[in-house]
């Protein structure tokens, strides 16, 4: 006859062990976002890429600084875009010259320390580009490190940066692990790409995507299910960067490989 | 002690900012001043996109769009529209050879978009001459502007591609087969 | 230039945004905050378990401990892009941030470091109060101390054994309950750097414990050196003024004493510093086996890049060494001040090689960034993260110690 203690303990047991699988099965889902988010918030910005399109022009780069007053000198971007080449010998190789500002002004692998690769035509197997932003994370690392509060997120998503409550400490800079946060050059507090918000919120498209002429960049609202981007989402097979950090990020990538970092 | 934590919630009243609280994200993502987003709301716009650019400029807009450079939008080349036409008066155009080596420096990428783009090497694609000087950039299957380039930084007219281009100067698509590709 | 891009270089694919953001002034922050832990540690050692062998160093540690502690806000504060926003952590802390607990942890800290040496010290400023208030016609510096040190009794003049007894009981209760909250001091900064996933080297659960570890083996190491170098000062006045106070003990009488404490506090060093080597061989061996997808820049930037400053300096001088030092039989003062001085250059490599380290190779997992210090500082920022201000954040707390030794001597037992 069981006792009541040994029961209680086992039934705590069976519970636990049940719940785990259950968890573990709730994978990262765009579907989710869409139906079934209890706050009934109507927008939530999400972006999608398409590397098949992008060719490397750098306008995207381009019309940003100059919509969101990053000094054009300044080797800092709210959005970059990065070549990768891979050549027959297994080998991947990777360069952002000044984030592509300028686009890609030469074949040659910029290696750093003003060191260049040479690679040859017929020794590429694949190459391509892929732009990159902040992917306006649904669990943002870099908003949970903040000490004072001075970066947060906005019910349609987006992450902001108070220019004014900063304290400069970079903590949020080492959270991302995608790199996209940086120190204004001028301001001197926390900087990244916040989806052109004061553009998005008055019915206009990010400054990149205007810029891109081949359609490699999209902004959309995923709570729309009319948006072209949601129905790209919805239905083709797109991936994001870095899933396993659990950052949950909004960026949808077409034709991402395994080589992108 | 009970003085220290006084003093302490009196700066606080006067240092930290009335509406600092919990947002729609909650305390995690949210913790925030909810008027930096009004803040972020109100940067001025730059790029006024080509369909702003259309209301005044209906032909060139037409041209355009019916080229194969439909897609491009004015202000990659012009620069930000901003609060043209009061201010600035006139837009730049951009007429250096690395804006169009963005795109047409030939780069040998099949598995890119960039692989289908037609280019040319610049180091040795007449080097010496604005990519303008030949080819229309409105639409370019038509000639350039031949030597009107120099005529229009001089403040004269700017010859539109339609008229009488240089004899000498054949249109890109006659010169097909001879691009420089690297 | 932007910030960081003046002492970075970088190396084949990193983001274009990465640049090395925390430089010295983190490295300073969790090794000045560690002494500030482990200062107080050791005061502890005496307070709360009775290790009688050392009350010598015991008051000597505490008066430190608390001369460190505003000492270690000045690297932050010239860290921080807005140092004057710097108080924003107090008033509106995002407790999710690790960060966010410096506020709440420094002020307990600091308050129960200060209750605890009042208690130690609360006869000593009954005794000058009173004797400056029997001065008939004082200087002006005689009135000054004169109402410093009354206000610093706070008006308990009590001092017979009644009362004297009652504060050893308050220092008891503040030093075990001092105990835990130096920890913690340590352990969330441990927990700043273990809680970030984005750096694969910093990514530990055991991050917070190998900090509170080092801190403690930090702060009892440079104890123990000060403490060496005083007594050196204490002896050559000694000599120097026998003729005038014959009471005074003599430089032998003094030599003894400190090498009874020396070697038991060496014997306390040497625990934590099995302890502190035991968790970083753990996590390196782990990441080793485990061999992530990080692993193969780790392994590149832990054992080649980065060779010399963690298995020569950091492990070779600043562990095996002081190990060896401490361990041989016969241990001499000069011995143990040479042992203590490895420690402590062991240490500040340890926090070096976690924070510069961290930041060595590009989260793209691809590329790399050299760290190039800033020696001649040509601007206020390469002051500010530069040689010069990690040389003065090292030199303020014996300025400042200096200072608090006249109001709250270290040796009272005499002039």
């Amino acid at each position: 006859m069981i006792s009541r203690r040994n029961f209680c303990k086992k039934s705590l047991l069976v519970a636990g062990g049940l719940a785990i699988p259950l968890s573990a099965l709730e994978l990262f889902d765009p579907k989710r976002l869409l139906a079934e988010k209890p706050d009934g918030k109507k927008t939530r910005w999400v972006f999608l890429v398409d590397t098949h399109k992008c060719v490397g022009c750098g306008f995207c780069v381009k019309g940003c600084k100059t919509e969101n007053e990053v000094p054009y000198d300044a080797n800092v971007t709210r959005t970059w875009v990065e070549r990768y080449v891979i050549t027959k010998d297994g080998h991947t190789h990777i360069d952002s010259p000044k984030g592509a500002r300028d686009g890609f002004e030469t074949s040659q692998i910029d290696i750093g320390e003003g060191k260049f690769e040479e690679i040859k035509n017929e020794e590429i197997d694949k190459a391509f580009f892929v732009p990159k932003l902040c992917n306006q994370c649904d669990n943002p690392p870099c908003v949970q490190v903040c000490p004072v509060g001075a970066t947060y997120q906005t019910a349609d998503g987006v992450v902001l940066v108070d220019r004014t409550w900063c304290i400069g400490c970079g903590y949020c800079i080492m959270g991302c692990p995608y790199g996209v946060r940086f120190f204004h050059p001028v301001f001197h507090v926390a900087e990244k790409c916040n989806f052109c918000y004061h553009r998005i919120s008055k019915g206009m498209q990010t400054a990149c995507v205007d810029a891109c002429a081949f359609g490699a960049r999209r902004v959309g609202n995923i709570r729309d299910p009319n948006d072209p981007v949601t129905k790209v989402i919805m239905t083709e097979r797109v991936n994001v960067l870095k899933e396993e950090y659990g950052t949950t990020p909004q960026v949808f990538y077409l034709g991402l490989t395994k080589e992108v970092k | 002690m009970l003085l220290i934590i006084a003093g302490v919630l009196v700066v606080r009243k006067i240092l930290v900012p009335a509406d600092f609280g919990v947002g729609a994200r909650g305390y995690m993502y949210g913790w925030h001043r909810p008027s930096n987003e009004e803040d972020w709301k109100k940067v001025t716009i730059k790029y006024r996109t080509a369909e702003y650019c259309k209301q005044c400029h209906l032909e060139k807009y037409d041209e355009i769009k019916k080229s194969p450079h439909a897609n491009i939008n004015c202000e990659n080349c012009h620069g930000p529209a901003l609060g043209h036409p009061d201010d600035p008066k006139s837009l730049t155009i951009d007429r250096n050879r690395e804006l169009c080596a963005r795109c047409h420096f030939r780069l040998e990428y099949p598995t890119s978009g960039r692989g289908k783009i037609r280019g040319i090497d610049p180091k040795t694609h007449h080097p010496q001459l604005e990519c303008v000087t030949c080819h229309w950039p409105h639409d370019p299957r038509k000639a350039g502007h031949g030597g009107a380039t120099s005529a229009a930084a001089a403040g004269g007219p700017i010859v539109p591609g339609l008229s009488a281009a240089p004899a000498a100067v054949r249109t890109t698509r006659e010169r097909r087969g001879a691009h420089d590709i690297a | 230039m932007v910030h960081g891009e003046a002492w970075t270089l970088k190396e084949f694919f990193t983001y274009p945004n990465e640049y090395i953001y925390w430089t010295i002034q983190i490295v300073m922050y969790p090794f000045m905050t560690g002494l500030v832990a482990g200062a107080f540690v050791l005061s502890s050692l005496y307070h709360v378990f009775g290790v009688k062998e050392l009350k010598g160093i015991a008051r000597f540690s505490l008066v430190f401990s608390f001369a460190l502690l505003p000492v270690a806000m000045l690297p932050l504060m010239l860290h921080l892009q807005q140092p004057q926003r710097g108080i924003e952590v107090m008033m509106t802390p995002h407790f999710t941030s690790a960060i966010a607990a410096f506020g709440i942890v420094f002020s307990t800290y600091g308050m129960i470091v200060a209750s605890e040496l009042w208690f130690v010290y609360r006869k000593h400023f009954v005794e000058e109060a009173l004797r400056l208030r029997a001065v008939d016609e004082r200087s002006l510096g005689e009135h000054l101390a004169h109402l410093l040190f009354s206000a610093l009794t706070l008006g308990a003049m009590d001092i017979s054994e009644h009362a004297l007894e009652a504060d050893e009981r308050a220092v008891k209760k503040l030093a075990a309950a001092g105990i835990p909250v130096a920890c913690f001091l340590h352990g969330y900064a441990g927990f700043i750097f273990g809680s970030v996933k984005a750096n694969a080297l910093w990514m530990t659960p055991l991050m917070p414990v190998i900090f509170i570890c080092s801190a403690v083996v930090s702060g009892i190491a440079l104890c123990m050196l000060t403490y060496i170098m005083t007594m050196e000062i204490r002896k050559l006045l000694a000599a120097r003024k026998k003729h005038l106070y014959p009471e005074l003990p003599s430089p032998e009488e003094l030599k003894s004493a400190e090498v009874h404490v020396v070697t038991m506090t060496a014997k306390y060093l040497v625990i934590f510093l099995v302890a502190a080597i035991t968790l970083e061989l753990l996590d390196l061996i782990f990441r080793g086996y485990t061999a992530m997808k990080s692993w193969d820049i780790l392994r590149n930037v832990i054992y080649h890049r980065d060779f010399v400053n963690i298995f020569v300096i950091q492990y070779g001088m600043g562990n095996l060494l002081p190990f060896i030092i401490f361990l041989t039989p016969g241990l001499t003062v000069r011995r143990a001040a040479l042992g203590s001085s490895l420690v402590l250059l062991g240490v500040f490599m340890m926090r070096w090689n976690v924070v510069i380290g961290g930041q060595a190779f590009s989260s793209s997992l691809s590329g790399f960034m050299h760290y190039v210090l800033p020696i001649w500082p040509d601007s206020v920022e390469t002051f500010k993260e530069g040689l010069f201000g990690a040389l003065t954040v090292a030199v303020v707390p014996f300025v400042l110690f200096w200072l608090i030794n006249k109001v709250m001597p270290v040796f009272k037992d005499t002039h």
